[in-house]
């Protein structure tokens, strides 16, 4: 999936997390805020980086603000922000690159 | 084709907005019977994607631990609602409701899109069940037939926001301007064996108001109501409980009947009163509603 434009999925209300998703030339550059950063910031890195590989994400700067979202709100709000960067259109694919 | 979850205690159903984590992560905590995930009406136009890829993954990954999870997609008068079903029966729903529904029409289109959407994604053939909102005087007016539309189909539900607007009402808080439609809808439920659930009650500042309501709707026989806000659940759970009373006289009426039918004996009296089959479905009702809401202590 090519990131094709600038494009934020997410709020900062509680158990939600916002991320914004650009264009990039230098694999994944993920930058995190958290107040949970040293309990959970490598979780969430994780579950961020996973999700952008399944959705075959390989250049992007991907920043993060976290307000205690759950692994599935990540992934939701990660996969709708790439979505719309890379213009995607028509059906999804559930249970494939979404998962 | 059957579902063992059609005929499921549905005394609660309670709203939720897909586009709000912090909602949908654990409405279990208040013991609804039922939550509504919506994508309609509640989702903003330009969240309409967000909310669909939180739905999924809520589903997916939440352990909702057994209360049912229905989805509300959006009309079908949008280009939304195929890729809504897609998304709920692929993220494992248990049921998908119909809004605006007018003609029982709108329930075989869906019914076939579930049907696609089950092969899909490999789940076994009925297992999403639909219910249709009517929120319009000719869906409401079409209510038999569409009860009758779909083996799939366990409810019907008022949706009293659109239906006054439709009617060219204000709604009064004392229910006479839905008196037509429920009883209408009651008694098409009621004639194709299916559920019934009432509209919402919106003033969270009157809650003596919503427990008369409550009490009205459940005397006129609805099978539950649909919830904005989870303080409104336990009222509706107490209403909806059996009293000791009722509890006694149907276990009576169980027993009896089984009994006098082994005899050959069609009438007879319980308590004074006559009894006679026509009375059997009722009492099992009762006993299934007492032991749901973890009164009944009997045998039965």
């Amino acid at each position: 999936m090519k990131i094709l434009k600038s494009a934020v999925a997410g709020t900062l209300e509680s158990s939600d997390c916002m991320v914004t998703v650009e264009p990039g030339s230098n694999g994944i550059e993920f930058d995190l805020e958290s107040a949970v950063i040293r309990q959970y910031g490598k979780q969430i890195r994780k579950v961020t980086l996973e999700t952008l590989g399944r959705l075959g994400v390989r250049n992007a700067k991907v920043h993060m603000v976290d307000k205690g979202a759950l692994d599935c709100t990540i992934k939701a709000r990660v996969e709708c922000a790439c979505m719309r960067a890379s213009e995607h259109e028509g059906r999804i694919n559930w249970g494939g690159v979404i998962r | 084709m059957s579902n063992p979850n059609k005929y499921r205690l549905r005394r609660t159903m309670m709203f939720l907005n897909c586009q709000k984590p912090g909602l949908i992560k654990d409405p279990y905590v208040y013991k609804p019977d039922s939550i509504m995930l919506d994508l309609e009406d509640a989702v903003a136009e330009r969240e309409k994607d967000a909310a669909r890829y939180s739905l999924y993954h809520a589903l997916k990954e939440i352990d909702y631990r057994g209360v049912e999870r229905v989805v509300r997609i959006n009309g079908l008068d949008t280009d939304l609602w195929r890729e809504d079903i897609r998304c709920a029966v692929a993220g494992g729903c248990d049921s998908i409701r119909i809004p605006k529904t007018e003609t029982a029409d709108d329930v075989r289109t869906v019914e076939y899109a579930i049907a696609e959407a089950e092969r899909e994604f490999r789940r076994p053939e009925g297992s999403v069940l639909i219910m249709a909102a009517l929120e319009s005087a000719r869906g409401v007016i079409n209510a038999m037939s569409i009860c009758d539309s779909s083996e799939r189909l366990f409810g019907i539900a008022l949706s009293g926001g659109d239906y006054s607007k439709d009617l060219q009402v204000s709604i009064s808080g004392t229910g006479v301007e839905f008196m037509g439609a429920r009883q209408h809808m009651i008694i098409a439920a009621r004639a194709a064996k299916v559920q019934c659930f009432d509209t919402v009650w919106t003033n969270l500042d009157d809650m003596e108001g919503f427990r008369k309501e409550v009490e009205t709707i459940h005397a006129m026989g609805f099978d539950g109501k649909s919830i904005v806000n989870p303080r409104q659940i336990p009222i509706v759970h107490k209403i909806y409980t059996p009293k000791e009373k009722e509890i006694i006289f149907a276990e009576k009426v169980i027993k009896e009947i089984d009994e006098k039918k082994a005899q050959g004996i069609g009438v007879f009296t319980v308590d004074g009163k006559m009894i006679d089959i026509a009375f059997y479905d009722g009492a099992k009702r009762t006993i299934a509603l007492a032991k749901a809401s973890g009164v009944y202590k009997g045998d039965l």
